[in-house]
């Protein structure tokens, strides 16, 4: 863990969530501030935009701006959604935010309640992980005690009633507006844009929906300054963030550290590369992140510009890493066969394409492919990108185009071998985690 | 046709939603009568619907999108495992592999004796405990390592 771990430091191993634990590390000391000095929402989103906070949840776009885009007089309900619908391929810290800090999330949602002027919350959770549902609902029960939240918080005339909300396995879900439609009782099928959230959400009325761990560091940031936040990252990238690290390194977990980061120190920290293999390659930002080759990723630092300006996307900070057993195109197999899986199906580029994609890459990986194959995946991918309703369908196209770019050989080789370039038996060693 | 308990639950499910946005409970709702029943026949979708004051139709739709109810009948203890990339990188196709070999099944399959059901699962935001596995939809177990399968199995088959 980085010294700078704001959201999850001290949280090796079970930490004390409850809220009383929480209390004691400073928690809701930004929130009763602000309540007890009326803090103007205006002054707080100044300070977000100081701050230089991006979402985390994929996107990456500026939080404070996202706040200031909610109608704050609109008359009547309006809705803060937090998305811990997690099920991007690679990551896994809001599940772990939720375990060990779920007051963080509650914290940084009253916040925005206070700031949006919204009267009702929910926190979709990912249907996968009940324990961490339970535990948010006794998280939710104990802040209800203390008069964080429900009618006239902290005596204040200011009230927000907050929820939690269980998925039951939908990838799509995590899309914010197929989370709306869900959250109304519906099918995940994400509508069109615009209308906006901001202006047309949840029942139709002004939403704002943000990814867990973006709640989480807005108390942090209130605490220690929008300048400080800032200065832990770097410009446009401001303060720490979670990466959580998969596949063939050592220690494969959740580091949170500052924006900026050289990639090699991440991945000194995970313990470096299993039984000391060779990295070949990392998706750096989850599944629909492109795949980076070892020696690009091994001169990028982790933010968002940098991810951005090597060819792939910061994303939600999952970092899989693959090493020389890997065969790229039982990987990109995999994950062809995933986008194919949870296409929600409602645009035909979508719903036809990735399933033309998977069907594609397994006759290459099961030694049928075609010696045009590989302009076929690029011609279906780029028919796919930009002609859907939600960004799922780019997430579908981006590996594909991404493997093939940088790893042509490994493909040219199985279709004209018809055979892995790397021996099933060395893939097979590659993945078992004792040794 | 559920229990007072289970009804018990799905009325506090309901009371989280604003008035007359009764059918926002329909993902819980459906989710607590699997567990009473153990799987989603089609009485019980459309008494659900009903409770709720939804067309059954909608209902259906709610519970053929979503992965984790059962419209079939599963065997007492459904283990579904990850096989994503993430965890693949990490022993999960092999966990897989070793699980349809001890059960004698093949994924979407039921042992005959009616204990065990393997389902394939999709990332379960859980990648840095691969190999990962969830039993009954709630229960997550990770590092399944072949000698921590074979507990869980021993423990699931004593129930
Ligand atoms: C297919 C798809 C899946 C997504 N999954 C998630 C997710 O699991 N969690 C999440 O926070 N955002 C996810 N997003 C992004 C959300 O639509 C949205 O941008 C985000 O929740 C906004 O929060 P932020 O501004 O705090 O990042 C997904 C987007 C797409 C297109
Ligand atoms: S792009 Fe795919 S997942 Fe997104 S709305 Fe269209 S069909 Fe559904
Ligand atoms: S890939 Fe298996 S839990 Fe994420």
């Amino acid at each position: 863990m980085s010294a700078h771990a704001l959201i999850l430091a001290g949280a090796g191993g079970e930490r004390a969530w409850r809220l009383q634990d929480y209390a004691a590390r400073g928690g809701y000391a930004a929130l009763r501030r602000i309540i007890a000095g009326k803090t103007p929402p205006e002054a707080i989103i100044a300070e977000l935009k100081t701050s230089g906070l991006r979402g985390r949840g994929g996107a990456g776009f500026p939080t404070g701006l996202k706040w200031s885009f909610m109608p704050y007089a609109f008359p009547g309900d309006k809705y803060l959604v937090c998305n811990s619908d997690e099920g991007e391929p690679g990551t896994f810290k809001d599940r772990d935010i939720l375990r060990c800090n779920p007051h963080a999330v509650i914290e940084g949602m009253i916040i925005g309640a206070w700031v949006m002027g919204c009267t009702r919350g929910y926190n979709y959770i990912h249907g996968e992980i009940f324990e961490i549902y339970q535990r948010f609902e006794e998280a939710l029960e104990e802040a209800r005690a203390a008069g964080l939240l429900g009618r006239n918080i902290l005596g204040s005339d200011f009230s927000f009633e907050l929820f939690a909300h269980h998925g039951y396995g939908a990838y799509i879900c995590g899309e914010e507006t197929a989370l709306l439609e869900s959250l109304e009782g519906k099918k995940g099928q994400p509508r069109f844009k615009p209308p906006f959230p901001a202006s047309y959400g949840l029942y139709g009325k002004p939403t704002t929906i943000n990814n867990t761990e973006t709640f989480a560091s807005v108390p942090f940031i209130l605490g220690m300054g929008g300048e400080a936040f800032l200065n832990l990252g770097k410009p446009n990238n401001g303060g720490t963030k979670i990466f959580s690290i998969s596949g063939h390194v050592r220690h494969p977990g959740n580091y949170e550290l500052n924006l900026g980061t050289p990639f090699p120190e991440l991945l000194a920290m995970a313990g470096g590369m299993r039984a000391g293999r060779k990295l070949k390659a990392v998706i750096p930002g989850g599944s629909s992140a492109p795949v980076l080759p070892a020696n690009i990723i091994m001169d990028c630092t982790l933010d968002f510009d940098a991810i951005s300006k090597a060819g792939s996307m910061l994303g939600s900070g999952a970092v899989i890493v693959m090493d020389e057993t890997t065969c790229m195109v039982r990987a990109l197999e995999r994950l062809s066969y995933f986008y194919h899986e949870e296409s929600c199906g409602q645009c035909t580029p979508c719903r036809e394409g990735t399933g033309w994609l998977y069907r594609v890459v397994r006759r290459i990986e099961r030694g049928l492919g075609k010696p045009d194959d590989l302009d076929l995946l690029r011609s279906v991918a780029g028919n796919i990108s930009g002609r859907t309703i939600c960004a799922l369908g780019d997430a579908a196209a981006g590996p594909v185009q991404s493997f093939i770019k940088h790893f042509a050989d490994e493909f040219a080789y199985h279709i004209e071998n018809k055979k892995c370039l790397v021996p099933p038996l060395v893939q097979e060693a590659g993945s078992q985690i004792y040794m | 046709m559920l229990s007072q308990e289970s009804l018990r639950q799905i009325d506090r499910e309901i009371a989280k939603y604003p008035p007359g946005r009764r059918q926002s409970a329909i993902m819980s709702a459906l989710r607590i009568a699997q567990v009473e029943k153990g799987w989603l026949p089609k009485e019980v979708i459309e008494f659900v619907a009903d409770y709720l004051g939804m067309p059954p139709i909608a209902a259906y739709e709610v519970a053929t999108f979503y992965n984790m109810y059962d419209l079939r009948p599963v065997g007492r203890h459904k283990i579904t495992v990850c096989t994503n990339l993430p965890c693949a990188l990490s022993g999960g196709v092999y966990a897989a592999e070793y699980l349809k070999k001890k059960l004698g099944i093949d994924f979407d399959e039921t042992t005959p004796d009616g204990k065990f059901t393997l389902k394939e699962g999709e990332c379960m935001g859980a990648c840095g405990d691969a190999p990962v596995l969830l039993h009954n939809n709630h229960r997550m177990c990770g590092f399944m390592t072949t000698e921590k399968i074979d507990q869980l199995l021993a423990e699931l088959e004593r129930q």
